[in-house]
């Protein structure tokens, strides 16, 4: 199976996000795989475990955003191919999935393209349905487990994730998943894929490229980021004599501040 | 033309999502900003009631398509609908969902034009929409807004906007929505029920409980569990148990930190954070959660927040209104008899 990972480079979770000058920072927290990707990575590899065929990690953004294919190519993709042009800077995922469709087509005879459900940074989590939109092919999201896959009868049946609970659903390859967390335990790079990541050119394919001639254009502008104003929350806390006298006394300012 | 503000009706098996009714308020204030009018679309089978509820929560008039192709919801089916009767709108509201963020990516496509999904504030500026969203799951907010293409797509975050009351005495014309649905791939097999309870998107009050709750010396596990950790899993379900119990009290949905569902406590569906779900509730209470800045990422903008923990300096407690330093196993039981007490239960 011919299998694409759209993978997104993402300030660590862990890390203290402020806006400087207008633009978000995260200081030196450390660059990292966007943590919904590691499960899209691990699936797309499994499903090259048991059928065979290739993993190719994508992944949009500036010359030195690098960081989430090496991660990628670390757990076990085969190639890794950076998206990079000034004018894909800025792009919203309307452009963004135009810039990807295309790779995808560039790369061709695809079978399967994973993305995860969302990324951590800008949480859109919407990309991948305007991806397979783009491409004509069913868009599977919120996957939660693949149930069954026959490369042979291009079928793939899944579990997708809806508040109300899992629906089934069957469709034909190609397609394009979006994996919850739900659907696997991600594995750690081994030491020698680090090493293989840590030597692997990656090539950067430009918008000639992968054919795309007309002009790109975000449809969506930021004119603004902030931080969310600050809670002035002074805490309250509640003493007593007993666990009963502090429960009480909770329970009475509870009522009185009309929260319950 | 009068300017065309359409709010979709989100569903499942003909039960609309509560948010949705959000969203007809939010498209009737948009649209009486603008001087235009709020036409509901409904899609489905069987779910001309919607049609009509939606025109009692503000909506002028319904656009209903239905067909047996439409009855389980696949994206690729609804899409075109949808599509078609945004062609010449100024702007799609959606309430914010797994389905409608499919839905709307690929409305979006369609019509290529801008999307911005989970929309916590609107305002009209002129004759766009300025929209604020939370990025980096609510450690910052964007505005956006799309300023040229048309329809603006956006999906509001439940719980974000105003309830809508229902006005019986409106009425307005349902008009059939007609669409070549073409050839459709996907097949939808069934559905597997979620977990009785109520969800966390949607809770007024959620209880969380965190790593602290698997730390009750006094409960001796039952012999067979021998291995230390599954005593301690065993410690953190009971540690559940309790929090679920105060949740039914507060008829209150049961939330948990990353540290509680990554040592394996409570199932992943029950995380709230950066990584989990992002919650809004009127009261939430925090049982031995410390507030990594995961956690508080997915919780922060609570209306009131109530936090037990045996740390004071517990992080959590900076951004709590009410805080206990204790034992939760110690507060929480003469809590829940104190609440029921009032409450009347």
């Amino acid at each position: 199976m011919n299998i694409v990972v759209c993978v997104k480079q993402t300030p660590d979770t862990a890390a203290t996000v402020t806006v400087e000058d207008g633009k978000v920072s995260w200081g030196d927290a450390p660059l990292v795989l966007n943590p919904w990707d590691e499960y899209a990575v691990e699936e797309a590899l499994r499903l090259k475990e048991a059928h065979g065929g290739k993993v190719t990690a994508i992944s949009m953004g500036p010359e030195d955003a690098r960081e989430a294919l090496k991660q990628s190519l670390a757990m076990g993709c085969d190639e890794a191919i950076l998206l990079s042009d000034a004018v894909f800077a800025g792009l919203d995922t309307l452009g963004a999935s135009k810039v990807l469709a295309a790779a995808i087509q560039h790369i061709g005879d695809v079978d399967l393209v994973f993305f995860g459900r969302s990324s951590v940074d800008s949480d859109t989590g919407i990309t991948g349905s305007q991806v397979a939109r783009r491409l004509g092919w069913p868009a599977l999201s919120l996957v939660a487990k693949i149930s069954a896959i026959d490369p042979d009868s291009r079928r793939i049946e899944v579990e997708r994730m809806l508040e109300e609970g899992r629906q089934r659903v069957a469709g034909p390859l190609p397609a394009v998943l979006s994996v919850v967390k739900e659907i696997n335990e991600p594995r750690y790079p081994s030491f020698m894929g680090i090493r293989k990541a840590a030597r692997a050119e990656i090539p950067v394919w430009s918008a000639a490229e992968i054919g795309l001639t007309e002009e790109l254009k975000a449809a969506v502008e930021w004119p603004e980021i902030f931080a969310p104003p600050k809670v002035e929350t002074e805490c309250e806390f509640i003493e007593g004599e007993s666990a009963d006298e502090i429960a009480q006394k909770l329970a009475d300012r509870l009522m009185e501040e009309k929260v319950i | 033309m009068t300017k065309r503000i359409l709010a979709y009706i989100d569903h499942f098996q003909g039960q609309a999502v509560p948010a949705s009714w959000e969203a007809v308020g939010a498209a009737r204030t948009v649209a009486d900003a603008l001087g235009g009018e709020v036409v509901a679309v409904v899609v489905g089978q069987g779910v001309r009631e919607l049609a009509e509820q939606a025109i009692q929560a503000g909506a002028d008039r319904a656009l209903l398509a239905e067909d047996a192709a439409l009855s389980d919801f696949r994206p690729e089916a609804y899409a075109a609908p949808v599509a078609k009767a945004a062609a010449e709108a100024e702007a799609l509201l959606l309430p914010t969902t797994g389905r409608t963020r499919e839905l709307a990516a690929m409305v979006g496509v369609d019509l290529e034009t801008g999307v911005i999904p989970d929309v916590v504030a609107l305002k009209v500026e002129g004759e766009t929409l300025l929209a604020t969203r939370p990025i980096y799951a609510g450690k910052l907010l964007s505005k956006v807004r799309v300023p040229e293409r048309r329809p603006q797509i956006l999906t509001l975050r439940s719980r974000a906007f105003p309830k809508q009351e229902m006005d019986a005495g409106r009425s307005g014309e349902i008009e059939p929505l007609e669409v070549d649905l073409g050839e459709v791939p996907t097949e939808v097999l069934g559905y597997a029920e979620a977990e009785a309870g109520v969800s966390l998107s949607d809770a007024a009050v959620i209880v969380s409980g965190g790593r602290g709750v698997s730390s009750n010396p006094k409960l001796t596990p039952p012999a067979e569990i021998a291995d230390e950790k599954e005593q301690e899993i065993w410690r953190a379900q009971q540690g559940f148990k309790l929090i679920g119990e105060l949740a039914e009290v507060l008829g209150a949905a049961v939330g948990a930190s990353r540290a509680a569902v990554d040592a394996g406590y409570i199932p992943y569906a029950h995380q709230v954070g950066q990584t989990g779900k992002v919650v809004s509730p009127d009261l939430y209470i925090a049982c031995g959660i410390s507030g990594a800045i995961q956690h508080l990422a997915g919780m922060r903008t609570s209306k009131t927040i109530v936090a037990i923990n045996k740390d004071p300096e517990a992080p959590i407690f900076k951004l709590a209104r009410f805080g206990v330093v204790g034992d939760l196993y110690d507060v929480v039981p003469p809590l829940m008899a104190a609440l029921k007490e009032r409450l009347g239960k």
